[in-house]
């Protein structure tokens, strides 16, 4: 079908150990690409962007986070959003310290700041694991979320508690506040998304990642082969947050453009990526696509299609909304345990072997 | 089967982005009828939609143009709220009510750049009332910093003009719309000496125990109170529980429904708040919405809120709303307005007391002037007592004015670092 693998032959290793080994799925994958980044900025409008597109990318980006620290190294945290608040207000801070600084520097610093906080808070991980690290990251969700709702400096004394982004430009033309095109916040995101998927999937088929995973799996067993816990649980840490912060930094500049920390950085931020990672499939960079898409992109079509294509009270439609996504994360989970991405992941060995699959 | 599929697939892409029919005048209603808010949202949604089907029943719309009213839900949650705002806003909205404080923050840069303005009745950003630096943002006919210091002046009242010693603690819900007083009621503090304690209640306020001790135990002599939802009863209960006097309980006008008293029951007696509107349903107005709407089956909702504080309220933000039109649709010389015409409208909205009484609503709030400069409106409120006896709340005063040597210059100052935070010219000169 999609795949046909006769003639597509292996000299040397490099070819045999890339990304995306079969031929034809790499021309999917640049095709795809190709789509994303020539196509869609010429049709994207400001409903796809901010209800649908964007919001899709920031949520995978912070489920690549995630998905590093549980999916691949196995320590469970519960202290997203309080990490993506950090990268949330760091980006603030710098935007207003500093408004000359680029805001794509901005959000690296953003995700830096993040990964110093996360370090610190994975500190923990060192003596406890499982539920009671998940304990001690929940510790971190409510101590962050308080900070920055309790120490003025950080919303710079504004009355409310609100945070609002400024306006920043990249080659002159706005990718943050309020008259900022489209296409260009989401081109934005998406180049982000992007570099950073990149050097995700990277890491951690190198030797980094393989650290984390030996740490996954048996972490007795790989401190005796010789994998340091400690270099491999603070780097997971380090690297989730970066990621996470980063997330929280386009959440609040490029996405929403004003947040306030309770509501947009509460647990149920954490859940929900958590969710998004458990959903897509742990350790798997395209299951934090596939979960991301999957949990925001649910949500706004059956709104649609219960209040804008039947044509339902809207307070049933949200009642019925939240029913269904909840029995469709049982249903997926009944069917397949080990997440979206496994569901692919079956289904192209059988697309391989197709039309003879057994 | 395959293609069947296909089929359904790319129309479910469709309806990502499908749109509900055009009409003539489009009021998008942001509701909230499901979450921790609904008991607020419910009530306010169905008197602004009851409003609307009234006009378009008894006169057939404003001006003969119908009123198209499109909810969506919210669910007081900022990320649907901006959702609601995108998908409604290409449907020519005129106007947006985000019934939120947060959602309002959000929308006041978005709906700028738009050109469509954003009535946030009562709530919102006071700083907005100055209509030099926010063009598309109303905040008519009064802000938070005039409810605080209308609340004041009423313990004043009661104390003689002298406050000096006494303490006033200030519950509120730890977010942006909580918040909004701390300014003014320092500014209060430091003008009347009275010394003012800040309570945090977190969100959504189900468990405020360490809250109510803290008061129990300072035993202040009033205890103002900024909830909303489920805090709001929650609050009042705990305040019942330990025998705090409830005529020194004073509620801004989100913390004072029928919702917030009931449960407390007969300890909520004479628990007092701050409105900006009447209150009850003993206004010729409803008559007709029970001969047009209500009886006729029309009504949003379950159709048993009429005549409580919300539904009011929601009823008074549809008749501004529509008032605003009809002042849009004489002052451009058109019966269908863009959402530009519509802000002209807010800004030239007159409503006196003959006006009031022709739309069946004699006394129900304060005249209501705008101008270039004040967006704000006249500021005025009454205060409101809970008698759980009758089960009514009364009106003890007259609509009476705030301190404007107070908060005027507040509102200069926090809407002049929002002008410069964000290079904006000033208008109206």
């Amino acid at each position: 079908m999609l795949y046909r693998e006769t003639g597509d032959f292996k000299s040397n290793y490099a070819a045999d150990q890339q990304t995306f080994p079969i031929k034809s799925e790499r021309y999917l994958f640049w095709a795809a690409m190709a789509f994303a980044f020539l196509v869609v900025p010429f049709f994207i409008n400001d409903y796809w962007e901010k209800s649908v597109i964007v919001p899709l990318l920031v949520w995978a980006m912070a489920a690549l986070g995630l998905n590093i620290l549980t999916g691949y190294c196995g320590q469970v945290s519960l202290g997203t959003g309080g990490f993506m608040a950090v990268g949330a207000y760091a980006c603030y801070k710098l935007m207003t310290g500093f408004p000359d600084l680029n805001i794509f520097f901005v959000v690296i610093l953003s995700g830096g700041v993040t990964a110093l906080v996360g370090m610190l808070f994975g500190l923990p991980s060192l003596r406890i694991k499982g539920f009671y690290l998940a304990v001690a990251t929940l510790a971190a969700q409510f101590f962050l979320v308080w900070l920055f709702n309790k120490v003025p400096w950080f919303y710079n004394y504004s009355a409310s508690g609100q945070i609002t982004a400024p306006e920043r430009t990249i080659f002159g033309i706005a990718v943050t506040g309020a008259t900022a095109p489209p296409w260009a916040t989401y081109l934005f995101c998406l180049a982000m998304v992007f570099i950073f998927a990149w050097i995700a999937r990277n890491l951690t088929r190198g030797q980094l990642g393989r650290s984390w995973m030996a740490i996954r799996d048996m972490d007795i067993a790989a401190e005796i082969i010789g994998v340091q816990p400690m270099k491999a649980k603070i780097s997971a840490f380090a690297v989730s947050s970066f990621y996470i912060g980063a997330a929280g930094a386009l959440y609040f500049s490029v996405w929403l453009g004003a947040a306030e920390p309770t509501e947009a950085f509460g647990i149920d931020k954490s859940f929900l990526v958590l969710f998004m990672v458990i959903i897509g499939g742990l350790g798997s960079i395209l299951g934090s696509f596939l979960g991301a898409a999957f949990l925001t992109l649910m949500p706004v079509l059956l709104k649609n299609v219960m209040v804008g294509g039947l044509g339902w009270p809207t307070d049933l439609a949200a009642h019925i909304e939240i029913m269904l996504v909840g029995g469709l994360i049982v249903f997926f989970l009944i069917v397949e345990p080990h997440g979206l991405a496994q569901l692919w992941r079956l289904a192209k060995e059988k697309l391989r072997l197709w039309p003879f699959p057994y | 089967m395959k293609l069947s599929k296909m089929a359904i697939v790319t129309a479910m892409a469709a309806m990502v982005g499908s749109t509900p029919a055009l009409a003539d005048l489009v009021f998008p209603s942001m509701s909230y009828r499901t979450g921790p808010y609904a008991a607020g949202g419910i009530p306010f949604a169905d008197g602004y939609a009851d409003y609307f089907t009234l006009l378009n029943e008894r006169d057939g719309g404003i001006n003969g143009v119908k009123a198209n009213v499109i909810e969506c839900e919210t669910a007081y949650n900022t990320q649907k709220g901006v959702e609601c705002y995108e998908s409604t806003k290409g449907e020519g909205a005129l106007l947006y009510q985000p019934l939120s404080t947060g959602i309002t923050y959000q929308l006041i840069p978005k709906a700028t750049a738009d050109g469509i303005p954003v009535h946030s009745m009562g709530y919102g950003r006071t700083s907005a009332a100055n209509g030099k630096i926010f063009s598309h943002v109303f905040n008519y006919p009064g802000t938070y910093w005039d409810a605080a210091s209308i609340i004041v002046n009423h313990i004043l009242e009661e104390n003689g003009g002298d406050v000096k010693g006494k303490k006033i603690a200030l519950v509120y819900h730890n977010s942006a719309y909580g918040k909004e007083p701390i300014r003014t009621l320092e500014e209060l503090a430091k003008k009347h000496g009275f010394e003012l304690t800040l309570v945090p209640v977190d969100h959504p306020g189900q468990e405020q125990k360490s809250q109510w001790l803290q008061i129990r135990r300072e035993r202040p002599d009033y205890v103002l109170m900024w909830g909303w939802g489920v805090m709001n009863q929650v609050a009042i209960k705990e305040a019942a529980n330990i025998r705090f006097p409830m005529e020194n309980f004073i509620g801004v006008w989100w913390s004072a429904s029928e919702n917030d008293v009931l449960p407390a029951g007969e300890g909520a007696n004479g628990y007092k708040a701050v409105t900006f509107h009447g209150v009850g349903s003993d206004f010729p107005v409803f008559d007709d919405l029970k001969k047009h709407v209500i009886d006729a089956g029309k009504a949003a909702g379950a159709g048993d809120q009429v005549g409580t504080v919300l539904y009011n309220r929601g009823l008074y933000a549809a008749m501004l709303a529509a008032e605003a039109a009809r002042t849009a649709q004489a002052m451009h010389d058109t019966k269908d307005l863009t959402p530009a015409q519509m802000r002209d409208g807010m800004e030239a909205l007159k409503i006196d007391a003959a006006r009031l009484e022709a739309l069946g609503l004699p006394g129900f709030g304060p005249e209501i002037n705008v101008t270039c400069e004040n967006h704000g409106g006249p500021g005025l409120g009454a205060i409101q007592q809970w008698n759980a006896a009758d089960g009514k709340w009364v009106l003890i005063n007259d609509f009476g004015p705030a301190d404007r040597a107070v908060i005027d210059p507040l509102i200069m100052e926090d809407s002049k670092a929002f002008a410069a935070e964000n290079n904006i010219p000033e208008r109206c000169n």
